[in-house]
């Protein structure tokens, strides 16, 4: 009987025998890291090597059976040298500034006081939580309403607390005032998320060291400048690195709040972007600006995932 | 200073009054926050002409019209032609018969809700199933280039979604996948692969690699391990996953607006056009967001202990 057991051991082929003990580590690796290649490849990668081939065309999507030329680095030249494109790219980088400012300020304070550890702070922290996980497009619709000249909610407490009539301004309709309506709505949605991340921060501080300062007699605004503020820094830089490449994008809010108006006023990059390519269809110059912005994006993203294994070895 | 108080606690706990400041002015802060959304839900249930009165109104008599508004359709008829139809049924076409106007049939409410709910779920199960692979696979085995594939599919969840869009149009547009439901899932796979993939591999990393060990030696295979010892401990970690998965993919606006244009269509780019007579109809949009945003709220409150792990792709941990 042995004999018989060796003798079919022997001629069955390996791999057979290596897959009825099952596959190896390095097969199973593969075959479990392959889907989501193959959906990402697919779904992000083709396209963005078809967008780097159509930004040398003059392509227009509206026009599939034109003839396509080939323009060389032009678009590109032309992107670059497009006064628009500046603008947009200004109107966006003060986006960013101000919505970052406020909502590190915001987010910041908040978890400060939350991280008094008041009775009840689980309850308000959740609430406060809330705006950040809702749809910006929807609910900034919404806040179309609420910004809406005489009867909008926004301008009878604005008016009320300011003492001008709730009729006189419009926040969206009016050159100065529209790009802070964004930026008031970008921060009531988006402080929370500072905020949550320096709560994470101030709650990794250990306690002794506050208790070791307290034995040195150090101030409180000492302790604050010199513990507080030095050990949550990583976290606020996260936070500002993740808000910034995500209001870099910033596109739901402005399409539904402002389009882009009054004039350009608010015309932030997406905004240009998705003009140049849905309306104008003008697919080889929008595509050489989309491969412009996915450079700037991706580098921004190279600095954060740095920034994210840096705060994980700690 | 009462002694009793401050010996109590240690020396680094806030005193009785910074907390008491700090709770009055979070408080404060939560409540101004709430109010937006208190306003949405309170819109619902206005009629139109409460809904833009001035001063806004706080206390009004509820009306159901909004979500009459928002799920049915609506044409002005004669009085003759009213009074020839039998007597009304519902509280919504008695409504729209007191404004001389007849149902006509349902909204496009329900069917681009449905559409979310159809592509949310469905990407979640991609992107989730997906993810839990991948995830094992970046947790246990050494695979050549980790890192370099950890960041390449953190990137593609940077891309700006119009720049992403342009290809994708024309893509789906030869592949017969726009505006179908399929191409949105996959989009959406795509898209939330990335966060399934860092995520998991977090909650991964802290399983023992002891459990699948001793099981390995007890017989397992290596699936069979994965299977029954693994995917049960990393069940928590799997369901705060496919809710952060869900709630992006329920949100997401900016593809669906440029993708999709109807048999495809979800709520989010359906809900800011719905247009009553003579403008937009705010309380038909108010009750549209309202039902949008009850799932996320029910969500958020499920998920609050996992909230930083998901915005941060699992980086930061309590």
């Amino acid at each position: 009987m042995t004999s018989l057991l060796d003798h079919a051991a022997r001629a069955t082929p390996a791999p057979l025998v290596a897959r009825m003990r099952g596959l190896s580590d390095r097969s199973i690796a593969w075959i479990f890291i392959g889907p989501t290649m193959l959906l990402l490849l697919a779904i992000n990668i083709f396209p963005l090597i078809w967008t780097v081939k159509l930004s040398f065309t003059n392509y227009r999507a509206n026009r599939p059976n034109a003839e396509v030329s080939n323009l060389g680095i032009e678009n590109y030249v032309s992107v670059l040298t497009d006064p628009d494109i500046w603008a947009a790219m200004q109107t966006t980088a003060h986006f960013v500034f101000w919505t970052i400012a406020l909502q590190t300020l915001i987010g910041f304070s908040l978890a400060y006081l939350i991280d008094r550890k008041f009775r009840g702070h689980g309850f308000w922290t959740t609430l406060i939580l809330i705006p950040m996980m809702l749809s910006p497009a929807v609910v900034g619709n919404f806040w179309a309403f609420l910004y809406q000249p005489q009867t909008g909610l926004f301008n009878t407490i604005a008016g009320f607390l300011s003492g001008a009539s709730p009729s006189s301004f419009s926040m969206l309709g009016e050159v100065p005032l529209a790009p802070w309506a964004i930026v008031i709505v970008d921060t009531w949605m988006w402080a929370p998320y500072v905020m949550l991340i320096c709560l994470a921060g101030l709650r990794s501080i250990p306690e002794y060291i506050y208790e070791a300062a307290e034995v040195d007699r150090a101030s409180k605004w000492r302790q604050f400048w010199s513990i507080t503020l030095p050990m949550v820094l990583p976290f606020i830089m996260l936070a500002v690195l993740f808000r910034g490449i995500e209001n870099f994008k910033m596109f739901d809010m402005v399409n539904l709040l402002t389009s882009g108006g009054p004039g350009s006023t608010t015309e932030v990059a997406s905004i240009t972007l998705k003009r140049e390519a849905f309306e104008k269809w003008r697919t080889g110059y929008s595509s050489a600006f989309a491969i412009i912005l996915f450079v700037a994006v991706f580098g921004l993203a190279n600095i954060y995932v740095k920034a994210l294994n840096h705060i994980k070895n700690r | 200073m009462r002694k009793g108080i401050s010996t109590a606690h240690s020396v680094v706990d806030p005193s009785p009054q910074t907390r008491w400041f700090a709770s009055v002015i979070v408080v404060f802060y939560a409540l101004v926050t709430m109010i937006p959304l208190a306003w949405i839900v309170m819109t619902g249930f206005k009629t139109p002409a409460d809904s833009i009165s001035y001063p806004p109104k706080v206390v009004f008599s509820p009306s159901v019209e909004g979500y009459c508004n928002l799920f049915t359709t609506r044409s002005r008829q004669t009085p003759e032609y009213l009074a020839s139809l039998p007597p009304a049924q519902g509280i919504c076409e008695q409504n729209a018969r007191n404004q001389q106007m007849a149902v006509a049939g349902p909204s496009n409410f329900a069917p681009r809700f449905t559409n979310s709910l159809i592509i949310a779920f469905g990407s979640t199960v991609l992107s989730v199933g997906f993810g839990v692979m991948a995830a094992y696979a970046f947790s246990r085995f050494q695979v050549p280039l980790k890192d370099d594939l950890l960041f390449f599919i953190l990137s593609t969840r940077m891309m700006p979604p119009i720049a992403v869009a342009i290809p994708i149009y024309l893509m789906y547009r030869e592949l017969g996948l726009s505006d179908t439901r399929l191409g949105m899932i996959l989009l959406y796979s795509a898209v939330n692969v990335s966060l399934s993939v860092w995520l998991l591999k977090g909650f991964m990393d802290e399983i023992p690699r002891e459990y699948e060990e001793a099981a390995m030696v007890d017989g397992y295979t290596r699936l069979q391990a994965f299977r029954k010892v693994v995917l049960p401990q990393a069940t928590t970690g799997i369901v705060a996953t496919a809710i952060f998965c869900l709630i992006f993919a329920w949100n997401e606006y900016a593809f669906a607006v440029l993708l999709t244009s109807g048999d495809a269509q979800t709520a989010p780019p359906f809900i800011p056009i719905i247009i009553g007579e003579g403008g937009m109809d705010w309380p038909a949009v108010a009750a549209g967001t309202t039902l949008f945003l009850v799932p996320i709220l029910v969500f958020t409150v499920l998920l609050r202990k996992h909230l930083l792990r998901g915005i941060t792709f699992g980086a930061v941990r309590k």
